[in-house]
């Protein structure tokens, strides 16, 4: 287990130094010559000459940004002159991830519950009704539904608000949008594993000792069935953390998605440059967690190494 | 017990011996893997469904442009916004532009680059993983912690600065989607073949002396080939969404050119106005996602009779 | 007269298939007598498990159902029981040991915990006696260190000791009957041998009466007391271990032990198999299902299941080669050693080998 568990976080430090080479890379790569914009204002100029050491060869700049990563420091901000990069992110960051995690709670929840009523009704009406839901929840795109539920919920009918997030009924929109169609990947996936995990042997021995059904499904089917969707939750985690980006477009929600929306359509650099690495290295904590998560959840993992 | 009716004769006693011809010529008569998964896809409805779906959508989308007396920029300022009628079928847009051909212009679009970008994934992946999972060893050790790393990076970031890079349009966004996309199908292929290569099948060719690259080609591949269609089919409608969610923050395609990720972003923005606007191009991605899931996973059943009856 | 403790009357069990009706027991009748262990041999296919499976209800249903007989027990139908009272007969009075350890066992539960849990939720066991008595089983199936290995997962374990588990939690709860669906057949051989041995001291010691399915007709000569030959769904020969062996009644039965070596089987004699393969049970065959395959074969045989013939005392054989009309035949079977013509049982050594 702590076998398994350095080796998670090994290749995640790994993971997170590749990322922010290639992002290094890809920002000198950029088209026009940003850092030398004649639109710029003497201060911008500076900043960015002071940060990013412009005028020495590229493996210093290399080291020296990787510096700046080290010590948190992500820069200046070109379309809010005044503002850092830190500023910004710590301002907007933490919307991102309350509604982040509301979503997944839901989709989390929700959609093995589903999943498991699902399989257990397998064949009838009930079981119809929620494939048909998880069906229509993974062809539709998240922008799409959330633009939709906008405008039926919020402007048609007037049940939520709007836009903005400052009270709890202005989570709920965002949520159900951002989390529909984990919520029904999540069911589809779950419902095929208790089908599966059911003509297992270990059912049948379960069966043979006389145990109630509700035991049986309980700590025999559903125990084991919610193993392969603890083994997708990792890049479930990051579908809903990047998914944020556009629903807070469309909800105004002041998160770090807006502001990495607009940096890319204005190209301001800095921006993109610190949350592009902030963003990732996030993502690929988050992923590191799950996986040991899995670990721990999985006693074949968990005790005698992997 | 059926004694009743029958009355016991000496002469029903006479020895006749073994008859095991008879009991061979009951046998079903054998059909080829391709033609008996063939079989099961037919019958399988909804995945029928989309297959003829699809089919249905390709022809359109080449043909229905063609045919059309608009063309897919062509503005007309006394025709804006209008619903579906005679003269526009599915109405036209802020710009006037007709929406059907807009919208088979953009199927062009976003169905080849889904394509394109599936395809070259799987097969870049299914080479590089192959080899990887056949050959094992050292190389394969490294290959496989570079795949995790490269699989580990959240490929939505990468789509979007590449893009910023490479500008927008067909080319950039395949080669954005092809960048870090090819790890997934590389990490299944590895997979598979360091499963298959341990089977007994796999031994007995090589007791019988066939070369490696035979091995390959005759006893690996075909396994695999099943599942690896089905995985093409699977990771087209991931690749659709990724084009229209890039399209949608400005990053795709740019207008006027058409895919039908611009058309749901222009019309999220006219939702109030003109919801046909969104409301088809949602429509076309949602039936071509439901389509290729549902043929996904029709193949799935069909080339895995193990696998029938978890959907 | 020896106590009946389950009894099988005409039994058919078929499942509901795509391609139609499988009927896999076709009128299957015998009795498990207190203490003894009843060995049931035959191919893969013949019905052997759907049959014990199906006194326990395990079968998957649909697509399986009961066609018609009844199985008695404790002075009740099975057959007509709800799904509580069911409830109630397995693992505490009816146990089961299935075939495969590696695959039987939950991976994500401790071992101890999957064989208390046959006390759980019934009346007269506290959880500290379903500890005490689940830690105890662990000991008698002869699994060292129980304390430490109770709190392990399976895959902790090896082969043979899941397979020892499984046999604990068949037997913890004292049922007066266990099934043992070819306990041995994944199993090393010298591991298979000590789980015999297990199984048969605890039979001994509790006086259960087993059920025991196998390929293996060492097996069956090792364990059984008496021993139920299947074939096509039907029991075509039932009788004590000696009369199986010693005075073979049945054509298959007979070609069984002409297709295994022996330790008296010389280096230049050829083994025989039996030409050809189990019937389709689609369309099950009208007469003698081994028919096609018997080299006696008659008319008769094809057109007409043959009667339940007495052989002698426990002996009797489905086969129309013991009618009066049908001509002299003599079958194949273990010859016994000179010294050995007054022993009970066939000698172990004698007979050793996989159908």
């Amino acid at each position: 287990m702590v076998k398994y568990i350095t080796k998670r976080i090994g290749i995640s430090i790994l993971t997170v130094l590749v990322l922010v080479t290639v992002v290094f890379i890809l920002v000198r790569l950029m088209p026009g010559d940003p850092f030398n914009d004649p639109k710029m204002t003497p201060t911008v100029r500076a900043n960015l000459n002071a940060y990013y050491g412009l005028d020495k060869p590229v493996i210093q700049q290399y080291a020296t940004y990787l510096g700046n990563l080290l010590r948190g420091n992500f820069g200046y901000s070109m379309i809010y002159p005044n503002q850092t990069v830190n500023n910004l992110l710590a301002s907007s960051f933490p919307y991102s991830l309350d509604l982040g995690i509301r979503a997944l709670v839901l989709s989390l929840s929700l959609g093995l519950v589903f999943g498991i009523i699902s399989a257990l009704n397998r064949g009838n009406k009930i079981d119809l009704f929620f494939v048909i839901v998880a069906v229509i929840g993974t062809s539709v795109p998240d922008f799409i539904m959330g633009a939709i539920l906008q405008y039926f919920f919020a402007v048609k009918w007037g049940l939520l608000p709007i836009a903005q997030y400052y009270g709890f009924a202005h989570t709920i929109l965002p949520s159900i949008a951002l989390g529909f169609y984990t919520m029904a990947s999540i069911s589809r996936i779950m419902r095929a594993s208790m089908l599966e995990v059911v003509q297992q042997d270990y059912i049948k021995t379960a069966r043979s000792k006389g145990l109630s059904n509700f035991r049986i499904t309980w700590k025999h089917q559903i125990r084991n069935a919610i193993l392969p969707v603890v083994t997708v939750l990792g890049p479930t985690v990051a579908a809903v953390l990047t998914g944020t980006f556009v629903i807070e477009s469309i909800f105004a929600i002041p998160g770090m998605g807006k502001y990495y929306v607009e940096s890319v359509q204005n190209y301001d650099y800095s921006m993109i440059l610190g949350t592009t690495v902030f963003y990732g290295t996030f993502l690929v904590l988050a992923n590191m967690v799950v996986d040991i998560f899995y670990g721990i959840v999985d006693p074949r993992i968990r005790i005698a190494g992997k | 017990m059926d004694f009743h009716n029958q009355t016991i004769t000496p002469d029903r006693f006479r020895v006749v011996g073994k008859n095991l011809k008879e009991m061979e010529s009951i046998s079903r008569p054998s059909i080829t893997f391709w033609k008996e998964a063939w079989l099961r896809i037919r019958s399988n409805k909804a995945a029928f469904a989309g297959l003829v779906i699809l089919i249905v959508y390709v022809l359109l989308a080449i043909f229905a442009p063609l045919l059309s007396k608009y063309s897919f920029d062509q503005q007309d300022a006394y025709a804006m916004r209008q619903s579906f009628s005679a003269e526009h079928w599915f109405g036209t847009d802020t710009l006037g532009r007709d929406l059907w051909v807009r919208v088979w212009v953009g199927a062009r679009v976003s169905l080849s680059i889904g394509f394109i970008a599936a395809l070259i994934n799987s097969v870049i992946g299914t080479i590089i993983g192959g080899f990887s999972g056949y050959y094992g060893g050292k190389l394969d050790m490294i290959l496989m912690r570079i795949i995790d790393i490269i699989y580990g990076i959240p490929s939505l970031i990468i789509n979007i600065l590449v893009m910023v890079v490479l500008g927008t349009g067909i080319q950039s966004l395949i080669i954005a989607m092809v960048i870090t996309g090819w790890a997934g199908a590389c990490r299944f292929t590895r997979g598979e073949v360091y499963r298959l290569k341990e089977q007994e099948f796999v031994l007995a060719a090589r007791v019988l002396g066939q070369s490696t690259f035979m091995i390959i080609v005759r006893e690996i591949i075909p396994n695999i080939m099943g599942l690896l269609i089905t995985n093409l089919t699977m990771a087209i409608p991931s690749a659709i969404f990724r084009e229209a969610f890039l399209s949608y923050i400005g990053l795709g395609i740019s207008p006027p050119d058409a895919s039908w990720g611009v058309l749901a972003k222009e019309g999220t923005a006219l939702m109030q106005v003109a919801p046909h606007l969104l409301y088809i191009p949602a429509f076309f991605i949602g039936t071509t996602v439901l389509a290729f899931n549902q043929l996904g996973n029709g193949l799935r059943d069909a080339f895995d009779p193990r696998l029938r009856g978890t959907d | 007269m020896p106590e009946v403790v389950l009894e099988l009357n005409n039994l058919e069990y078929s499942f509901k298939t795509y391609g139609g009706v499988v009927k896999a027991v076709r009128d299957v009748t015998f009795e498990v007598r207190k203490g003894e262990i009843l060995g049931i041999v035959g191919e893969s296919g013949c019905g052997k498990s759907v049959t014990v499976q199906s006194i326990l209800r395990l079968n998957p249903e649909p697509p399986g159902f009961f066609q018609g007989g009844s199985i008695n027990f404790a002075g009740k139908d099975i057959i007509k029981l709800s799904n509580k009272e069911m409830r109630k007969i397995r693992g505490i009075e009816i146990g089961f040991i299935f075939q495969d350890p590696m695959t039987s066992l939950n991976p994500t539960m401790r071992v101890g915990k999957q064989i208390e849990e046959i006390f759980v939720g019934r009346t007269g066991v506290t959880r500290a006696e379903a500890k005490q008595k689940s830690m105890e089983i662990l000991k008698l199936v002869g699994i060292n260190e129980p304390e430490r290995r109770y709190r392990q997962y399976p895959h902790e374990l090896s082969g043979g000791m899941k397979q020892r588990v499984m046999i604990a939690i068949a037997l913890v709860g004292q049922p007066t009957v266990i099934i043992a669906d070819e306990p041995t057949t994944s199993l090393d051989v010298t591991i298979e041998a000590q789980i015999l041995e297990i199984l048969k001291d605890l039979q001994e010691k509790y006086q259960t009466s087993i059920i025991l399915i196998t390929h293996d007709l060492g097996v069956i000569a090792k364990m059984c007391d008496r021993v139920l030959v299947m074939y096509g769904g039907k029991i075509v020969e039932e009788g004590t271990a000696e009369n199986i062996f010693y005075e073979t009644a049945h054509p298959y039965t007979s070609g069984l032990i002409q297709s295994i070596a022996t330790l008296d089987t010389s280096k230049d004699e050829e083994l025989i198999p039996i030409d050809g393969t189990p019937p389709d049970l689609f369309s099950p065959p009208i007469g003698c299902p081994f028919t096609p395959r018997c080299e006696f074969a008659m008319e008769i045989c094809g057109e007409l299941f043959p009667e339940h013939t007495r052989v002698s005392e426990e002996h009797y054989s489905h086969c129309w080669l013991l009618h009066e009309y049908a001509p002299e035949v003599e079958l194949v079977s273990v010859k016994r050693k000179q010294d050995d013509e007054t022993a009970e049982s066939p000698n172990k050594e004698e007979i050793g080998g996989n159908v």
